[in-house]
């Protein structure tokens, strides 16, 4: 990897700033063009210019996790990452998981196990859950503690959020 | 009529004795074995899908139209003098609307001698100047253009410091809140210490905890001419709007506070915020909207936090295990500020039958952020030390820790000589005994120690007066609570749309309930105290009642029915003069827009009985010896909060306040560098609080025992009482392990391998 990285790199750097810049971002599906400072965070502009507060900044600073969103099906800190750096990329946010007014069987696990208490961190908690299904079906205690371990829960919310993802998982390969 | 009267409340820990105009008598609570259909469920949250689709919006959510952000310059020194600041470069940046400082705004005083932009600064954090901009980025760039030349002045932050004579002073009538002790005092003390066969004497001290709730503090302040609307995160929005009123000279009707939704508060979210103050300033000098929401940083700063205390306790027993006295000396460590000092001696004054006791409560103004009240303000510290102690003293007597609890019973309230009205903590011990399997011997002990260990609760959770409702029934069959009270993540809103079913008869999918604005007007006491449901709670099944009649009045007269022979279920009406079930919205879709309003109040607390809370939890932990790791493997938790509205959201805040009590017991402090007052872990990053790696396995189950005489539902509070006894228990069930106990939280693994050094 040291290697690597002192090797010049092929890549064309485009350079961004000073002052506003024009970037897309695909959120949920849907291409939005916005302006933004290159110090924005993708959080900042998905809760301020795209008005998607359901990203919750409660850090900012990459330890708490309710920022969580999905990043070309992957989860990360909205926080911890600039606008300019998802130029192009595909979001996925807690918005776009109800689909019609019907909450997406997480959602639904969520609710109906009362996985949330103050309700702050359950978007991030909800992605986190949404990224470990999306890639292990079927998973133990064990992966989902791991799979929300980044996501702090200051209500202690836990024991249900457990509960919400087996029974999401279980709701999920029924649905199926 | 309403009637005026005297009456004594419980909060947190003190007595307060009020003036109160008083309604809603009448309604007796419903009996242990009445068959009710909502309340006593398992109901899912009603406001669930808008918490987990991102669609609830909190203060932090808040974006107006012009909307300006305010940041918050704040001190570097912990203490020093403000000789001038200099804001001209702020000022000039592009994006900066306004800065405020001493200079430019009112002289507004704001907790004791001290003033919203005061000139000395008490602490590293205090506020010193607030930047208002177009943007949060700006605002920050603009904070450090703002030039401020300080005079340094010495400062202490130590307590046991901050109370000698020649210790820097924070005010000039010194460093001691109320320039005195808080004693209290029954029986002879020298004579109780006389008659005891066994007397042990111990220090314990614990930390400094932090909240840390999700959503940070924060307000958005609006004028419209000479009205102001803020959206606050707080537990208390009738507070705020008396607090706003009170400093900018304004009648209340021209404030309107708001909160929907809140990301958590646990007590740090009861007052009045100074950055809501100046939001309010903000706007009304810009002309624009302004919001002011805190870091995380300054979360950690500047916005309370659970005191450290010192707790010098000693106690005198019968060979036979029976209390003769019992003495605390505690110092708590205040802050810069204080606003209600927390009750350490609580627990020691109450849980246990004791003729001879004094408790003595030094709180010391130091120069570190102030404290706040945190769950259970007092209590979790004080259980911490008196049932540390009560194992010690079993120990030495040579008896099992709950055989010694069970002996000092009391069925009366030792501090009024009252009975209490119901108390379920003898079988709160039974039961978690028998779940948890006490008294279990450990099995030998290798690199991994096993140990286990118990401590009981009291707390108030008794609500009270005033608090006012209303219960209107719509035209189309529909019906809405209103009320001023607020949820801060516990469920509010779900426990009264069940109570208003239960009274009114209709399906819950018919109720919908409006709180958290003031200005529908309906006075509601803050959410703290664990009071919420006791407080507000009866005043909505009396506007229940009250619609119910009213509706049954209407419909005997249009559906030509004897109206004793009516009956509501599943909003139908029922009677042997109908032929079938008539729907409410059949009988009043005749009546234009006719409405149907019952108003409700919470009744006065009854004067002959002390109403409490109780409960017992168990704890089993391993210690690894050669890491000092503690992991607790299970809590058992019993508690006694009499009915039990809603088992779900119940239980939810029974696991919520153990994990909290989990992490003040193995991981929580607040680390503040002795050489310049800087909070070294004022993130997330290095203040621990409990992730999901860190859950035991949690068993709890309720006494379920109604309380008639605590009000017309018989529930008492459950918000606290969770956290309370958690601590102790892992405490004790370390020493169990460890054979050495450790006095001082948190049980650090640098602690746990010094002890075992021993």
């Amino acid at each position: 990897m040291a290697t690597e990285a002192v090797r010049p790199r092929r890549r064309k750097i485009t350079v961004r700033g000073p002052g506003k810049t024009l970037i897309k971002l695909i959120v949920n599906g849907e291409t939005h063009e916005v302006l933004v400072e290159p110090r924005r965070t993708l959080l900042d502009a998905l809760r301020k210019d795209l008005g998607l507060t359901g990203a919750k900044k409660a850090c900012d600073e990459g330890t708490c996790g309710a920022c969580t969103v999905l990043v070309d099906g992957k989860p990360i800190y909205a926080c911890m990452a600039l606008a300019i750096e998802c130029d192009g990329k595909s979001i996925e946010t807690i918005e776009g998981l109800a689909q019609n007014g019907k909450l997406h069987p997480i959602q639904q696990a969520f609710v109906e196990e009362d996985a949330l208490q103050c309700g702050f961190c359950t978007p991030g908690q909800i992605m986190s859950v949404k990224a470990l299904l999306d890639e292990n079906p079927t998973p133990t205690l064990e992966d989902v503690k791991r799979a929300v371990s980044g996501n702090l829960c200051r209500c202690g919310a836990y024991p249900k959020i457990f509960k919400a993802a087996l029974r999401a998982a279980k709701l999920l390969h029924q649905g199926s | 009529m309403p009637k005026v009267i005297k009456t004594k409340t419980e909060f947190e820990g003190r007595v307060l004795e009020e003036y109160v105009v008083v309604e809603g008598e009448g309604l007796t609570a419903w009996d242990a074995q009445a068959p009710l259909k909502f309340v006593g469920k398992k109901i899912p949250r009603i406001d669930g899908p808008e918490r987990a689709t991102g669609k609830a919006a909190y203060t932090f959510d808040v974006q107006l139209p012009g909307m300006l952000y305010g940041k918050i310059l704040r001190s570097p020194h912990p203490h020093a003098r403000i000789k001038n600041i200099n804001t001209q470069r702020a000022e000039t940046l592009p994006g900066v609307r306004a800065v405020l400082c001493y200079k430019n705004t009112p002289k507004i005083s704001f907790r004791r001698q001290t003033f919203i932009f005061d000139e000395i600064v008490r602490y590293v954090g205090d506020e010193v100047a607030c930047v208002i901009a177009d943007d949060e980025e700006i605002a920050q760039d603009a904070l450090e253009l703002i030039e401020v030349e300080y005079e340094i002045l010495p400062f202490v932050l130590d307590p046991e410091e901050a109370l000698q004579p020649n210790a820097p002073k924070l005010y000039p009538d010194g460093n001691l809140l109320g320039g005195q002790p808080e004693v209290y005092q029954r029986g002879n003390l020298e004579q109780g210490f006389a008659q005891a066969d066994v007397v042990i004497e111990r220090t314990f001290r614990t930390q400094c905890a932090l909240h840390n709730c999700m959503e940070p503090h924060g307000s958005v302040a609006l004028w419209e001419g000479d009205s102001l609307t803020v959206w606050d995160s707080t537990q208390h929005i009738f507070g705020v709007r008396e607090g706003l009123a009170r400093l900018l000279g304004l009648p209340l009707h021209k404030v309107r506070v708001i909160k929907k939704y809140m990301g958590g508060g646990f007590g740090s979210k009861n007052n009045l915020g100074k950055y809501t103050v100046i939001a309010a300033l903000a706007a009304r000098m810009t002309g624009r909207p302004v919001k002011i929401v805190l870091d995380r940083h300054e979360e950690n700063l500047a916005t309370g936090n659970r005191p450290a205390s010192i707790q010098r306790l000693k106690i005198g027993a019968k060979r036979d295990g029976a209390l003769t006295a019992l003495e605390l000396k505690a110092i708590i460590a205040a802050g810069a500020y204080c606003l209600w000092p927390p009750s350490v001696g609580g627990p020691a004054r109450e849980l246990y039958a004791c003729p001879n006791l004094k408790t003595e409560q030094y709180t010391v103004f130091t120069n570190t952020g102030p404290l706040s009240a945190f769950r259970a303000p007092g209590y979790v510290e004080g259980t911490f030390a008196l049932e540390s102690l009560m194992d010690e003293l079993a120990k030495e007597l040579g008896m099992d820790p709950l055989e010694l609890r069970l002996k000092n019973y009391t069925e009366i309230d030792q501090t009024t000589g009252r009975p209490y009205s119901t108390k379920g903590l003898r079988e709160a011990y039974e039961r978690g005994a028998k779940l948890f399997g006490w008294p279990r011997r450990p099995e030998p002990q290798g690199q991994l120690r096993r140990g286990v260990g118990m401590a009981s609760q009291i707390w108030s959770g008794n609500g009270m007066p005033p608090a006012y409702a209303l219960v209107k029934i719509n035209p189309d069959g529909t019906a809405t609570v209103i009320t001023g009270t607020q949820d801060i993540g516990t469920g509010t809103k779900t426990v009264l749309a069940q109570i208003a079913a239960e009274e009114l008869g209709f399906p819950i999918e018919k109720i919908s309930v409006e709180i958290g604005d003031t200005q529908m007007g309906l006075y509601a006491p803050l959410s703290a105290g664990s009071m919420t449901v006791a407080s507000v709670g009866p005043a909505v099944r009396m506007a229940a009642h009250e619609a119910r009649q009213q509706l049954l009045d209407v419909a005997a007269q249009v559906l030509e029915a004897p109206r004793e022979s009516l009956t509501i279920t599943d909003g139908l009406l029922s009677s042997p003069a109908l032929q079938k079930p008539v729907a409410v919205h059949e009988v009043l879709k005749n009546l234009e827009n006719f409405m149907i309003i019952g108003r409700g109040a919470r009744e006065p607390n009854p004067e002959d009985v002390t109403v409490n809370t109780f409960g017992a939890q168990f704890a089993e932990v391993t210690v690894d010896t050669e890491t000092g790791e503690v992991k607790v493997e299970r809590i058992v938790a019993v508690h006694d909060s009499g009915r039990v509205i809603n088992p779900l959201t119940l239980s939810s805040q029974i696991e919520g306040g153990i994990i909290q009590g989990l992490g003040y017991a193995l991981f929580e402090q607040r680390v503040v560098d002795r050489n310049t007052g800087v909070v070294v872990n004022d993130n997330l990053e290095n203040y621990k609080v409990p992730t999901a790696l860190d859950i035991p396995e949690i068993v709890f189950e309720m006494v379920e025992r109604p309380d008639p005489r605590a009000n017309n539902l018989g529930a008492k509070g459950v918000g606290e009482p969770p956290i309370i006894p958690t601590a102790a228990a892992i405490a004790n069930a370390v020493a169990d392990a460890l054979g050495v106990r450790i006095y001082e939280l948190p049980l650090t693994r640098e602690k746990i391998l010094k002890a075992l050094q021993h």
